[in-house]
């Protein structure tokens, strides 16, 4: 706990001042030696590790506080409600968005895609109506388009990227139209790293009053998102890859589309009368917040907001630059590797490519060195199509790695080479 | 190294993975089969040509680890000339030799240079891409042509 018990002293730090070891130390499970080998753990695309003071949140609701929230009439439900909602705000200041009850919980940003393409986008699309996504989408960015396109009879249009992994400014200008009718766009690719032009996209969808929803799924644990500056109309993000519990995810909407859009799902909560002949739907954000919710996984993501404020955003940017360049360097000077997407602005994540191994197989071999990484298509096919490689491996850093975590990857890479060169020693 | 890296990753699957054999496609086979593995994109097209109930030719084409590689370079070389029901029997003896955590001496006899392919047994999610071609194969002899396989 040699974070939170200063919290006071660590939100002002200075980056040259943070204890990044000690941070390290907050993770439990990153203390265990898989095969005898220290872990590192560079998969963080996927999902993140949990501080000791999210871990604890959770099975400190459970254990104190657990009863379900806006029902009860009693001391306990009360308190659940208090910390639920308290919860709304902590996400509402993280996101500095204007209203909380723009702030929706659902399952993750996979639900929160959903949920606009069936609630937002489905009743007002006509057949040949263009939805515009990215080449670098994730498939919870693009299915749910997908979907809706089905249903409606509307078009799924795709901007290009360059060999960088970089969205093509004037391709974008040229597929916005009168048909376009959302676009939908990540804030930070999970295969290739690379972070979008979003402010310009928004500005350019915005002049001809086409709403924007970026996919914060990955953005939100590495940079700081000012939901009010951007102003994007939608956003999404899911608690498990920003320290907190699976499960639980937010979708930010602003107001006046909220406000304009059915329920996505019926239920208890979301209501605000019911007779057997119909019902009147409750206020935001509950019309969106059907039956009992995550409320632990809500408690742990407050939790895990917490933390990260008291690192700070920008300590946590500037730490994840400095293992990203020394990530680079490092690969780039490994025999036969080749980074897929060289993007000029860019997050703590590496795709790469080996001329001795297809990524399943230095996964494995990683792995048993006590390296995680993720080998496959990283739910982007397309993407893997677009530079023709059928997979790549995928190494992703968090703050917490360090430059022992990028040596060992370095080292065990060096051992695939050796493996599949033949020239394997005893 | 590790001993289970070093069974997995044996010689002959690291030849046979960077050079399969009968990687080309087959002119007029008698039956084409796609393999694929949704887990991680590997994807196989294996082409038999079958007379007299007889695999008188047997090759693939894709793009797959060097598990899935091997599986198959070794598979399409030991299927060639075999009777298909002999081809049924090779496919239950091979599903035994990566599932079974001790497969009997007689099974692996039999097996022979395709026992090399034991060593996924203690990698369980890279036990897929050993069977890959395996279950194309059964997909074949099961007459379920151009149909893609899955191994979910």
């Amino acid at each position: 706990m040699s974070l939170i018990d200063r919290s006071a002293e660590h939100s002002s730090l200075p980056f040259s001042k943070v204890d990044w070891p000690a941070i390290r130390r907050d993770f439990p499970l990153l203390t265990q030696q898989p095969y005898g080998k220290p872990l590192a753990y560079l998969d963080n695309a996927a999902t993140t590790q949990k501080p000791n003071i999210v871990i604890d949140s959770v099975a400190h609701f459970y254990r104190f506080d657990n009863a379900n929230v806006h029902r009860g009439v009693y001391q306990l439900s009360e308190r659940a409600t208090a910390a639920f909602e308290a919860a709304r705000d902590k996400i509402k200041y993280f996101l500095n968005a204007p209203l909380r009850e723009e702030i929706i919980f659902v399952r993750g940003a996979t639900e929160a895609i959903n949920l606009v393409a069936q609630s937002y986008a489905r009743p007002r699309l006509k057949p040949f109506d263009e939805i515009l996504i990215s080449a670098m989408e994730h498939h919870s960015n693009i299915v749910p388009w997908q979907m809706v396109c089905k249903q409606t009879g509307a078009q799924l249009k795709v901007i290009p990227i360059n060999d960088n992994g970089e969205i093509m400014l004037d391709s974008y200008r040229a597929l916005l139209s009168e048909k376009t009718k959302i676009v939908a766009i990540t804030h930070l690719s999970n295969a290739l790293g690379s972070i979008p032009p979003v402010q310009k996209m928004i500005t350019m969808a915005h002049a001809r009053e086409i709403p924007v929803l970026l996919d914060g799924a990955q953005a939100a644990a590495h940079f700081k998102v000012d939901l009010q500056t951007l102003d994007c109309d939608f956003y999404t993000f899911s608690g498990h890859k920003i320290y907190g519990p699976t499960g639980v995810g937010m979708l930010y909407g602003k107001k006046s589309y909220l406000e304009a859009m059915e329920p996505y799902q019926g239920g208890g909560e979301m209501i605000s009368r019911v007779s057997f002949e119909s019902s009147d739907y409750n206020s935001l954000p509950y019309k969106f917040e059907a039956g009992t919710p995550n409320i632990a996984g809500v408690v742990g993501l407050a939790a895990a907001l917490g933390y990260i404020n008291t690192i700070g955003l920008d300590n946590i940017r500037q730490r994840e630059q400095q293992l990203l360049n020394y990530a680079t360097q490092a690969l780039e000077q490994t025999a036969g590797l080749r980074i897929i997407g060289m993007a000029k602005h860019k997050a703590s994540i590496i795709s790469f490519v080996l001329d001795s191994a297809h990524p399943h197989d230095i996964s494995t071999i990683l792995d048993q060195q006590g390296v995680a990484i993720r080998a496959g298509h990283h739910c982007a096919m397309p993407l893997m199509t677009r530079f023709n490689v059928p997979a790549t491996a995928r190494a992703s850093f968090s703050f917490y790695n360090n430059e022992s975590d990028i040596e060992q990857l370095v080292q065990s890479l060096q051992l695939v080479n050796q493996i599949f060169s033949g020239k394997m020693g005893e | 190294m590790n001993d289970e890296l070093r069974a997995l990753y044996q010689e002959v699957i690291i030849d046979h993975g960077r050079h399969p054999r009968n990687f080309k496609k087959l002119d007029h086979p008698s039956y084409t089969q796609e393999g694929y593995n949704p887990l991680c994109g590997d994807r196989l097209t294996l082409y038999l040509r079958i007379a007299d109930n007889k695999i008188i030719d047997a090759s693939f084409e894709g793009q797959g680890c060097a598990i899935s590689m091997a599986a198959s370079s070794l598979m399409t070389e030991r299927i060639k000339n075999m009777p298909v029901t002999e081809a049924r029997q090779l496919f239950d003896a091979f599903q035994n030799l990566v599932t079974q955590p001790d497969p009997p001496k007689k099974i692996r006899e039999y097996l022979g240079k395709l026992t090399v392919l034991g060593g996924v047994r203690d990698f369980p999610v890279r036990i897929k891409c050993a069977t890959l071609p395996w279950h194309a194969l059964n997909a074949c002899l099961n007459n379920i042509t151009k149909q893609i396989v899955s191994t979910e």
